[in-house]
């Protein structure tokens, strides 16, 4: 049904979402928490940073990744050297190209979240003994959580469609870096691609309906979690 | 146990100058909406930093702006309820109760647990969820949730405010067994008069941020110049009585209720019960307190009469001889007098034309016939 080079591109872009979603999490949900209810200086220029990569273009964020996180890039030397990690035309670097493209989308989600939880119920389980990794854990998390989960899979999503940022870092290899839609674009560059182009579109559709199926179904059950039992 | 308040705080053009001790028993903060009772609660309570001052708790210090001293809202150990319950809305009403048990170290804890729930008459509510419940129920649920966390102190901001009006009276009977049986200190934000004559010991009078008096139940409501702050239409006295006996409709007073098998005193709806108090006696529908209890009384200035010379055929029963220590105007042709019976203070509403009608004077013996009285305790 599918070529090996376009069953690769599936399960690669798989692995790079997914990836990308997974480390994104923690560090997207710490940020969120700080930019809705914490109060510190530099607020704003955190604010900023976190949607750059949604307001440049993608290219441009490919690019200065590639220049930061290249195996001669500061970063990506720091990295080789320190922890043996290479992003530099691999699929790590497409995760990594992804997450950041990503990051504004599930931060922006969880943040209204998380700003949506009553402050008052916060107060009440402080007043209760619960220090903030309590407060956090049991009141404010649980309440926020169809926003996480809706941001979890907007990452996911942008993931799974990022083009420009992925293919100036870590190019368009295939098997390697090559991702569903850097492949579809391969295949409408050459004579008689429409076919596997068409077949890669229709899994592209297929997963991410799929993906947000599951986020829908799980934002119900833990909203429905409030009202039953 | 001691509270001890000292306190500043600046917000907008609102100033909170605020200094006052809390003791046992329950210190009500009384005055109207904005006078800074909420925000006194919030700095007790560590949700509040004052600009400048101290609270001590114990001996222990909370804040200290002199020091720098920050105790935060989670290691107080302090109960809060709030105005708006607050309850967990994921959570039921049981995860709800248990939430401050589990950073609370007390040994017997599920003994405690099943008193506070009886207390509350939470039984019932165990496993609904918070949304599910009337307001009168979510508060309910709020103060066993605060007395749970195993207080030092308990903070009450206006538990009554998200209640229907109607359904206030099947709170306030909740309220005083906690006060009688929870066995701690409670600082308790009012506006209403009745609900503070009721549950407080002491009071402290708030006014746009200051503290304007502070004293026991007693001498405070009935004190004429704050009539205003008290809100006047309500301005009433408490007088203390002794429960002297019981008695069956028909017998005449004076039998002996000694001789009388407790569960045959309570023969009936109309069986009532005698006060005596040092002006006079009252008798009111029968109540079920043990000969020898003290009860307070909450008097309302509107439901005080007063009567000079003899009295003939009256309907009023409730009299009391009292001496008139001072007249004042209240508004236009309404005054105000303020009445020695027995020691205690009293209130008496009427009209301008009735003191000049009546000779009414400070030094006067009268009358006082009471139309109702609500029993306190």
């Amino acid at each position: 049904m599918f070529t090996p080079d376009e069953l690769s591109a599936i399960q690669l872009s798989m692995k790079v979402a997914t990836w990308a979603t997974v480390a994104t999490l923690p560090i997207g949900l710490l940020t969120a928490l700080a930019l809705a209810r914490g109060k510190f200086y530099g607020k704003t220029l955190l604010d900023a940073l976190v949607h750059l990569p949604l307001v440049m273009p993608p290219v441009v964020t490919g690019y200065l990744l590639l220049l930061g996180f290249g195996r001669r890039g500061p970063l990506g030397a720091w990295l080789e050297d320190t922890f043996g990690v290479v992003f530099a035309f691999n699929w790590k670097g497409a995760a990594l190209a992804c997450a950041v493209m990503g990051f504004p989308l599930m931060v922006r989600a969880m943040r209204l979240s998380i700003e949506a939880v009553d402050h008052g119920l916060e107060r009440a389980a402080a007043t209760l003994g619960a220090n903030r990794m309590w407060v956090f854990t049991t009141v404010t998390l649980p309440l926020a959580l169809p926003g996480v989960i809706a941001g979890a899979l907007l990452c996911f999503a942008k993931a799974l469609g990022e083009f420009g940022a992925t293919i100036t870092f870590v190019s368009n290899i295939p098997g390697v870096t090559q991702t569903l839609p850097t492949a579809i674009f391969t295949y409408t560059q050459v004579p008689g691609g429409d076919e596997p182009a068409l077949r890669l579109t229709l899994v592209s559709i297929g997963i991410s309906l799929a993906a947000l199926v599951l986020s829908e179904w799980l934002a119900r059950r833990v909203r429905s979690r409030g009202v039953a039992r | 146990m001691t509270l001890l308040v000292d306190v500043r705080l600046r917000r907008h053009d609102f100033e909170l100058r605020a200094s006052f001790e809390a003791g046992r028993g329950v210190t009500a903060l009384f005055g109207p909406s904005g006078s800074g009772k909420t925000t006194l609660l919030d700095l007790i309570a560590g949700l509040e930093r004052p600009a400048s001052g101290r609270i001590v708790l114990d001996g222990q210090t909370l804040v200290d702006t002199a020091s720098g001293a920050w105790l935060p809202s989670h290691r107080r150990r302090l109960g809060y309820v709030f105005q708006d319950s607050r309850l967990f809305p994921h959570l039921s009403v049981r995860q709800n109760l248990v939430y401050g048990a589990r950073f609370a170290s007390q040994r017997g804890a599920a003994s405690q647990q099943e008193r506070i729930v009886g207390l509350l008459g939470l039984e019932v509510l165990l496993d609904r969820q918070p949304g599910t419940l009337s307001g009168g129920e979510r508060q309910r649920v709020a103060i066993g949730r605060a007395l749970l966390s195993s207080p030092r102190l308990l903070l009450l901001d206006e538990p009554m405010a998200s209640v229907d009006v109607g359904r206030r009276a099947e709170i306030l009977p909740y309220l005083a067994r906690v006060r009688e049986e929870a066995g701690i200190p409670i600082v308790y934000v009012s506006h209403t008069l009745a609900e503070v004559a009721r549950l407080a010991d002491i009071v402290v009078l708030l006014d746009a941020g200051c503290v304007t008096a502070i004293g026991p139940v007693a001498d405070l409501l009935s004190r004429l110049d704050l009539g205003e702050a008290s809100q006047g239409a309500e301005a009433g006295a408490v007088l203390t009585a002794i429960v002297q006996e019981r008695t069956a409709p028909g017998s005449s007073r004076g039998q002996s209720p000694a001789g009388i098998a407790p569960n045959e005193t309570r023969s009936g709806p109309s069986a009532i019960t005698v006060l005596q108090h040092p002006a006079g006696e009252f008798r009111v529908p029968w109540t079920g307190q043990a000969p020898g209890s003290r009860v307070r009384l909450h008097v309302l200035a509107r439901d005080v009469a007063l009567a000079t010379g003899e009295l003939g055929s009256l309907s009023i029963r409730n009299r009391l001889a009292a001496t008139i220590v001072e007249i004042s105007e209240i508004h236009g042709g309404v005054r105000e007098i303020r009445l020695d019976a027995g020691g205690e203070a009293l209130l008496s509403r009427v009209t301008a034309e009735t003191v000049a009608e009546m000779r009414l004077r400070p030094g006067l013996r009268v009358t006082a016939l009471i139309k109702s009285v609500a029993l306190e305790r």
